[in-house]
């Protein structure tokens, strides 16, 4: 009899062979790729092993003003002119287009964000096509979809999309954009821009139109040119909650719509009659899912102290199986940090906690020594009052807090400004309708967590946001309704 | 009729049972689907599954020669590449288990019988009993025994747990395995319910299937099982063994059954101790990847014998 | 001689004096002083956010049914009243056909949105058919303390045309009411008191909407703007002040006469959608529907 067994995986490498990287990237204005007025390039590099990827244009505000006067054009001329119907058909098929490539874009997301091949193939690449598909269908039934409001297109939409989930935020802005009738210039993050690009040259393929989709690639100061432009109709962005602020403010006194998706502090709530594995496994999903960098994160978990040390324990033994490490490797669960600069942040998160005096806990893991990494952490003996629990760390950090009763809970839970995302784990129906009614929040797991669906609408309360991204909800932020 | 009766003590036990959400196992599992397994870490895992079979017949047809020439192909896997291991087992009706004992030897591999009126467990206790004294008496070193599945969906839970722990009594030095037929079960509640029953009842493995009935161990099923597998052990620091069986045909998804014991009970259960599989047909394609990563080659099933 | 009545504040369904202890006179369209209304401070905002909140979420809490009925019976109260608001309008300097106009359509309007209570869920909500096995559904909720600028053109309709989509909804307000015709505000918060709505649903204060704008913008605790017909410094520095906590802002620049003043849209404006999602579990060899 065999005794005393390790079984370690072998690595099990994603092959990068389908990738294709250009020494240098432009920008896509007008269906070209055209070099930046800008005469500007900043580096893109893999975040796994910070190796240089590629150089990509930074665009200024006359790169700015170029794309979006494209977008004009190619809305005036050409987008509205076309009918849902012929709309819908070229996001058909860009939809079949990405789907055929769904491997290269899968492996290009992982190399320039750090994000595990698993979820980069099995998670965002897949539901980036999804939504392509879903909001192709819509193009064509926008009056049936509002009854008697007329609905109609905006015009051009000025979009800008975060480093998380960079091909699923892109599909989440672009694919209900262009089914409503309106052209799109988007800006991507500045860690993240190689599938924007990938895509752009996806629209070449599918024949779209030259000007219905521009992609502007460029720092923070290219999404303010973006912002500020004038002849918008339109912003949508993704991001953090101080940057939504300012996008907010800079649009007052003009008629552009906004729709934002901000940040969390979302509250994973599990009470004694869960069904305790699922519910682990929930956390684990809640909080480590793309290494904790989702603005829906459960990262506050609050567990009934009848179970709280039950909870803990098989936590704590479900982190023994989770392999950080390299982001191509298979088996991964947790890749790499997107930046330098967000792993100095969750780092002095993980200090503030420490000085908070929680009790910490993490894995014995061996990190990489390049590239930048970050242990699953969890934080106990820590209250509501403490900064790590109130912040938004947007890592793989998770504060656990106990209580006695769903009143206590509901009560803590709300007490944040933010409202995105809540999970609720209980086994009595009448209870998950109960506490999911009082929870401030744009999406409630019960029983699940992190599940997202094109059908379905995602966005937050309070200071999480406003408008809904995904489902019917969706197209709502994308037209107008003249009486 | 009046409500089957239980013992206060068992009502607390069962109460104690969490309940199980069927699509969030359903996710779990294929978290571990997904897993990759390549080189050492692939031949290492085909090798412990070799050494976890129970070789398995249970047909009416069977005969003595037939029982022999399964225990030759259990000592003797496959002669042409060296050093592999033997299987845990060769698992057979009560009839067959002196025929398995003589033909077995000194191999130092089990025999496990099935008993308790094997398969549908229909039977008074006493010839239950019986056919579970005659395999002890016979050699068997296992008992695989069925639960009364009628009288637990009755909700007459005192009876299947009176059974289980009467013949455990017999079992002096066999381990007992209790076999639940997951598929004639109504949900993955049910399986952990009875999981922590036949735990509580004394046995020393516990069992999907008997692969007469399909579904067999499907992964929830086998999930659910060993997650109360996990929680007896956190609890009382004793460890259960857990046996998948029916269904279980292909390397792949025994690899993937064994990643699973991996994340979910640890490493201490990868031995053929604490893990079996339930199987007739599994070995040959262990064999046969195996020989795959030894040599590159994608193998024909004509070069592996089949007894 | 004639007994002037004094028009107080409306704060969680009593009638104080503003604590500044401040008044101004409210003038008919040829000058005439006619009444004194209360000049509301900012300590008057903060109380009445302080009350709305804790009204907001019983408010939301009762059933739609119920919501209906309350709602239905401000028409009620709002018709047998109906002479009270001919008279003040009458006083301000309107025509009786302009003001009979302007007091029916208000009782229409409540009786119009009366009648969504309970049926605007079934058509903001939706079941979304999403590709695993889980149920998955959206349903509007209130978004909780509303402030409102109230028309300033029309004394009473735009009033309404603000309040009563946004509290039919299950939010409370705050409403700063018409600076100049403040009068018919306060004549329905009498109808409010009177009728079954709970007190702090509806919080109605008159006096300056540029002094208390600023803290109804800039209150954290409020969650939304309904503001109407502002011009453009005054609703840029509210909007500019309501970016501190995302408040929701609608600014309407429309003809509150107008049929097209009415429609679900006003009640969408002061929603959140939020979406719930459930396993659904697989019954072995089932493929369900009937």
């Amino acid at each position: 009899m065999m005794s005393n067994t390790t079984w370690n995986l072998d690595p099990s490498l994603e092959s990068t062979a389908l990738v294709q990287i250009k020494p240098q990237y432009e920008l896509f204005i007008d269906g070209k790729w055209q070099a930046p007025l800008s005469k500007t390039y900043f580096d893109s590099i893999n975040p796994a092993d910070e190796t240089h990827l590629a150089k990509i244009a930074w665009a200024n505000q006359a790169d700015v003003d170029l794309a979006v006067r494209a977008a004009r054009t190619a809305y005036t001329n050409v987008w509205s002119q076309l009918s849902g119907a012929e709309r819908g058909k070229y996001l058909f098929r860009i939809a079949r287009l990405m789907q055929e490539k769904a491997r290269e874009l899968a492996v290009l997301e992982t190399l320039d964000g750090g994000k595990p091949i698993r979820e980069a193939r099995d998670v965002d690449v897949p539901l980036a096509c999804n939504h392509f598909f879903y909001y192709a269908g819509w193009a064509d039934k926008l009056l049936e979809a509002f009854p008697g409001q007329n609905p109609a297109a905006l015009g051009v939409a000025g979009q800008i999309t975060p480093w998380n989930f960079p091909l699923l935020m892109l599909a989440w802005k672009i694919a209900p954009a262009l089914a409503c009738g309106n052209t799109v210039v988007l800006k991507p993050a500045e860690t993240t821009s190689l599938t924007a690009l990938k895509f752009a040259e996806i629209c070449q393929e599918a024949g779209l139109p030259p000007g219905v989709v521009n992609i502007v690639t460029g720092y923070g100061d290219t999404g303010a040119a973006l912002v500020a432009h004038p002849d918008l109709d339109k912003i949508a962005f993704t991001g953090s909650t101080a940057v939504g602020k300012q996008i907010q403010k800079a649009c007052i006194g003009t008629t552009k719509k906004l729709t934002l998706e901000l940040g969390g502090k979302s509250a994973n709530i599990i009470l004694e009659d869960a069904p305790i594995d699922q519910a682990v496994e929930g956390v684990i999903n809640a909080i480590f899912f793309n290494q904790g960098h989702v603005c829906c994160a459960g990262s506050r978990l609050f567990v009934q102290e009848s179970i709280a040390t039950q909870v803990l324990d098989k936590l704590k033994f479900r982190l023994q199986s989770i392999y950080v490490g390299n982001p191509l490797d298979k088996n991964t669960d947790i890749g790499a940090i997107n930046s330098k600069k967000q792993l100095e942040t969750i780092e002095r998160y993980i200090q503030l906690g420490l000085e908070e005096g929680a009790e910490i806990y993490q894995p014995t893991c061996e990190l990489p020594s390049a590239g930048y990494y970050c242990k699953p952490t969890l934080f106990t003996d820590v209250a509501q009052s403490a900064r790590i629990v109130q912040e938004e760390i947007f890592g793989p950090v998770l504060t656990i807090q106990t209580f006695r009763t769903i009143e206590e809970v509901v009560q803590k839970a709300n007490n944040t400004p933010y409202g995105l995302a809540a999970g609720i784990w209980t086994d009595k129906g009448a209870r998950i309708f109960g506490v999911s009614q009082q929870l401030q929040a744009g999406v409630v797991w019960a029983n699940t967590y992190n599940k997202f669906d094109p059908a379905s609408p995602f966005g937050g309360y309070k200071e999480s946001g406003f408008g809904r991204e995904g489902g019917l909800h969706g197209l709502r932020a994308y037209l107008k309704f003249p009486n | 009729m009046l409500p089957p009766r239980n013992n206060p003590d068992l009502i607390s036990l069962l109460a104690k049972s969490p309940t199980i959400d069927q699509t969030g196992s359903i996710e779990r599992v294929a978290r571990i689907q997904a897993r990759s397994l390549k080189g050492a870490a692939k031949l290492q895992g085909l090798r412990m599954a070799l050494s976890m079979i129970d070789l398995t017949t249970l047909e009416g047809k069977d005969t003595p020669g037939k029982v022999r020439q399964l225990c030759f192909k259990a000592q003797h896997l496959h002669d042409q590449t060296s050093d592999l291991p033997k299987v845990a087992a060769v698992c057979v009706y009560p009839s067959m288990v002196g025929i398995a004992k003589k033909a077995l030897g000194d191999s130092g591999i089990k025999v496990a019988s099935v008993s308790t009126a094997f398969p549908s467990g229909q039977a008074p206790f006493s010839v239950k009993k019986d056919d579970t004294l005659f395999a002890l008496e016979n050699g068997a070193d296992e008992i695989d025994m069925v639960i009364s599945r009628g009288r637990f969906l009755a909700g007459d839970y005192q009876f299947v747990f009176d059974e289980i722990a009467a013949i455990k009594e017999l079992c002096t030095s066999a381990r007992l395995k209790v076999i639940f037929e997951t598929g004639e079960l109504d949900s993955l509640d049910q399986v952990r319910k009875i999981s922590d029953l036949s735990i509580a009842a004394g046995a020393d493995f516990i069992k999907t299937s008997t692969g007469k009935i399909q579904p067999a161990a499907t992964f929830p099923v086998v999930l659910t099982m060993l997650g109360a597998i996990k929680d007896h052990y956190d609890r009382t620091g004793q460890m259960i063994g857990m046996k998948p069986a029916g269904g279980i045909s292909s390397a792949k998804l025994a690899l993937q059954h064994l990643l699973l014991v991996k994340e979910v009970l640890g490493e201490a259960w990868l031995t053929n101790e604490w893990y079996r599989f339930g199987a007739s047909s599994l070995a040959n394609d262990l064999l046969l990847q195996y020989q795959k990563q030894l040599t590159g080659k994608y193998q024909s099933a004509a070069y592996f014998s089949i007894d | 001689m004639e007994v002037l009545k004094t028009y107080k504040l409306y704060i969680g369904g009593q009638f104080p004096r503003t604590e500044s202890g401040r008044s101004y006179a409210v003038l008919s369209q040829s000058g005439q002083h006619i009444a004194n209304a209360c000049q509301g401070s900012k300590k008057d905002i903060r109380n009445a956010v302080q009350v709305a909140r804790k009204a907001q979420a019983s408010w939301a809490a009762k059933t739609a049914f119920n919501r209906s009925q309350i709602i239905y019976r401000i028409a009620e109260m709002l018709e047998a009243r109906k002479g009270q608001f001919l008279e003040e309008l009458q006083a301000l300097g309107f025509d009786l056909k302009s003001a009979t106009q302007e007091v029916e359509t208000s009782i229409d309007r409540c009786v119009y949105y009366a009648g969504w209570a309970d049926k605007y869920q079934a058509l903001l909500g939706t079941v979304n058919p999403v590709a695993s096995s889980h149920f998955n559904f959206s349903v509007p909720e209130a978004m909780g303390v509303v402030g409102v600028v109230a028309c300033q053109q029309t004394a009473i309709l735009g009033f309404i045309s603000q309040v009563l989509p946004a509290i039919i909804g299950g939010n409370s307000v705050v409403v700063i009411a018409n600076q100049k015709l403040p009068l018919c505000a306060i004549t329905f918060a009498e109808v409010l008191a009177t009728s079954d709505v709970p007190g702090g649903v509806v919080n109605i204060l008159t006096g300056s909407v540029e002094e208390m704008l600023p803290t109804l913008s800039g209150h954290m605790d409020v969650n939304a703007l309904s503001l109407a017909q502002l011009d453009s410094a005054i609703l840029e520095k509210a909007q500019t002040e309501a970016v501190e906590n995302l408040k929701r802002v609608m600014s309407y620049s429309i003809d509150f006469s107008q049929s097209t003043a009415q429609g679900l849209s006003y009640i969408s404006d002061f929603q959140e959608i939020k979406t719930t999602w459930h396993p659904v579990e697989q019954i072995a060899g089932g493929a369900g529907g009937y």
